[in-house]
């Protein structure tokens, strides 16, 4: 559906920030992309003929880069896209089992659960997203998305949620089809919906960075094993290393690495 | 003695306020940008050329001969384009980096925009990871306010603005050639070298296009010296670097560490292996682009030189680990697929051979393969491999070529056995 006047009129207003960001208006596609798929949810006619409009340049052009980047979508997406993490790492740590058990469980039918890791699937290739009959959910498979030491990973509207089970996957789902509020472990303690976070994606914050860690758990393995060990990294206490900020009581110590004598090999 | 452990780039990480800029400041941040722009440009460079930084995004180029490239009193805009589109299987240390730290990746763009005499530069930022997004731009936001960018930066005249750019999803724009034209608004085709993004890069100006952690490392090294930086490490691998230990092992994460670092170190510190019984099988040194090593490996030193006469790579040090309840077949067909998925079909040999590498590795996996199928593959990599436009092709035969390498008995099982003689159950998280 054509944008209504006071649609585009703000639209406008958005693009024209958008590209005055960049020396040469074309580098603003992406951004823009974003921008209309954050007011229909995903790229539609409409929206690629705004962004060619705003750029001057064709729809043709828009489409052949609207159709190469996988964020972007062409059918009107659901609220809460979820996508489990199917590379390798997250794979075989569970992230196949996820997926299959959770393709039955969003599509209402039990018939995908045989798939036995995955593969009966197809790989990775693009099945295109199993809906939720209420439309509030889409489950999609996704490519490694940097967070392999919280594997198995799933993500909701691209916010992360670490080291899911089965179990706490399917949770996760009942509850965003249950209109509950979910909170990614590394993000703001309020889910935004996927044209929120589309915004977010074109520049334009949403006030919540402060929220959340600064860090994972696992981010923080490595330092805490260092104040533990008083391990630094040498003449950078002035500028770069402050353990007294951190309240530990580190102490200069000559600990040697801990030669467990678990098997690593 | 240096410490096993060295934490610098996530020496803050703990501090609830680290990614703002009071809590990086307090910390010592931002200490290092008046100290480099009291230098001349060309002494920055000199710096960090002294220091010998290898780029930290998988090749190792020397990052202070990359800047010393970049054309002076060209007349044309010169700009810095941070390669923060971690997509690389099994690399994670740029994301939890910019959402815990992000004004020292901003410190390191400011010195090194200063040094390479650029005034506009972009974080081009995979656009999967919707928090960090939040962040940088909430820092790149803290960082105008506080006068660190825009006009006349803390009033030497130096101007620089700062655009964090969101990438859409495509693995392909981690390619420098790639991310430039994607910035520029096009689908991510690579393009060809020369000529370089030193000298025709971005608006075809000269670019310079480092990644996250090979910036972020900026700051220190300013303000430290360069043989402080150089004094960590081996050799001809100096300073530190972040070790991302991922798959069965008891505590995955983050290390900081000198490089030269062994992964049987990196085990020991992680508690070991994550289910006894079941030891070390086979990992990735740096992202599934790097030849798979095994548990004869793991007293090799982890440097550029020690992995590459292991016959790998260092890479990113993204170490996945996995134990004996993981087929390697399943693991390697998994990463062939995925760089079919993710070949942008420009050339031929990536296009066409990562689709026939599949098919071939799944009758393998499914147990209806030959050894003529065998053959196929190690002949299809060959003709990937130094034929493809860019570095996917080249890493797309990587996975199954080393798995085939050390483990072609096994691969030959699935044959024998109708399918794959492993249980999945078996290699998740929550088996016992």
């Amino acid at each position: 559906m054509p944008f209504s006047e006071d649609t585009l009129t703000r639209l406008k207003a958005d693009a024209a920030e958008i590209t005055g960001r960049y020396p040469r208006a074309r580098s603003a596609l992406l951004p823009l992309l974003y921008l209309v798929q954050s007011e229909e949810g995903y790229v539609s006619d409409d929206g690629m003929a705004f962004c060619a409009e705003v750029l001057g340049i064709t729809q043709t052009e828009v489409r052949g880069v609207a159709t190469f980047y996988t964020m972007y979508k062409h059918e009107p997406a659901a609220e809460y896209q979820v996508g489990v993490c199917i590379n390798t790492t997250c794979a075989i740590m569970g992230g196949d089992q996820i997926y299959a058990e959770l393709a039955g469980h969003v599509a209402g039918a039990p018939g995908h659960e045989d798939a036995e890791h995955g593969d009966a699937l197809g790989g990775t290739s693009d099945h295109g997203d199993i809906k939720s009959p209420d439309g509030k959910v889409a489950l999609e498979r996704l490519e490694c998305n940097a967070a392999c030491d919280y594997a198995p990973v799933v993500m909701v509207n691209w916010e992360f949620f670490d080291n899911q089970t089965p179990a706490s996957a399917r949770e996760l789902v009942d509850k965003l089809r249950a209109g509950e509020n979910v909170a990614p472990t590394r993000g703001p303690s309020r889910l935004c919906t996927w044209k929120q976070a589309n915004r977010i994606l074109a520049g334009f914050g949403d006030g919540q960075a402060a929220d959340g860690p600064s860090a994972g758990p696992a981010s923080l393995v490595g330092l805490k094993l260092a104040k533990e060990h008083g391990w630094r990294a040498p003449g950078a206490g002035e500028s770069h290393h402050d353990s007294e900020a951190a309240g530990g009581s580190v102490e200069p110590s000559s600990a040697q690495p801990p030669r467990s004598d678990k098997e690593t090999s | 003695m240096t410490d096993t452990l060295t934490p610098v780039l996530t020496a803050n990480w703990d501090q609830p306020d680290s990614f703002t800029l009071a809590g990086y400041s307090r910390t010592g941040g931002y200490k290092a940008l008046p100290k480099a722009l009291a230098m001349e440009p060309d002494d920055v460079i000199a710096t960090v050329k002294n220091s010998v930084l290898r780029g930290r995004g998988g090749a190792g180029f020397p990052t202070g001969m990359k800047w010393s490239f970049i054309p002076q009193n060209d007349g044309k805009p010169h700009y810095l384009t941070v390669n923060a589109d971690e997509s690389e299987p099994g690399t994670c240390k740029d994301i939890p980096l910019m959402m815990a730290n992000p004004h020292v990746l901003i410190e390191g763009i400011i010195i090194t925009c200063y040094a390479i005499r650029a005034s506009h530069a972009f974080i081009y930022v995979r656009g999967e990871v919707l928090h960090v997004i939040r962040r940088l731009q909430y820092a790149v936001a803290q960082a105008y306010e506080a006068g660190y960018l825009g006009k006349d930066i803390l009033g030497t005249g130096f101007d620089l603005d700062l655009v964090v750019h969101a990438g859409a999803g495509a693995y392909i724009c981690g390619e420098e050639t790639a991310l430039l034209t994607s910035l520029e608004g096009y689908r991510g085709l690579p393009r060809n070298r020369p000529p370089f993004p030193a000298v025709e890069g971005l608006y075809a100006s000269p670019t310079v296009i480092n990644n996250v952690e090979s910036i972020s490392s900026v700051p220190s090294i300013i303000a430290n010296g360069p043989t402080w930086f150089s004094g960590l490490g081996t050799e001809k691998s100096k300073g530190y670097g972040i070790f991302s230990l991922s798959g069965h092992v008891k505590h995955p994460g983050q290390y900081e560490a000198p490089l030269g670092i062994t992964l049987r170190e990196l085990i020991d510190l992680a508690g070991g292996m994550l289910r006894p019984g079941h030891p070390l099988k086979f990992w990735t040194p740096g992202g599934s682009s790097t030849p798979l090593l095994t548990r004869e490996h793991l007293d090799i030193p982890l440097d550029f030189e020690g992995v590459g006469a292991a016959g790998s790579m260092l890479g990113t040090r993204a170490l996945q680990l996995f134990d004996t309840t993981t087929c390697v077949l399943r693991a390697a067909l998994r990463w062939t697929e995925f760089y079919q998925h993710e070949s942008c079909g420009k050339c031929t040999p990536c296009r066409e051979g990562t689709y026939w590498l599949v098919r071939a590795v799944e009758r393998l996996e499914s147990g209806k393969g030959s050894d003529e199928d065998l053959e196929t593959i190690l002949d299809v990599g060959n003709n990937i491999v130094g034929r493809a436009f860019c570095a996917l092709g080249d890493a797309a035969p990587v996975p199954i070529s080393s798995a085939i390498k050390y483990f072609r008995d096994e691969i030959i099982q699935h044959q024998k056995h109708g399918g794959c003689p492993f249980d999945p159950a078996a290699s998740t998280a929550w088996a016992v």
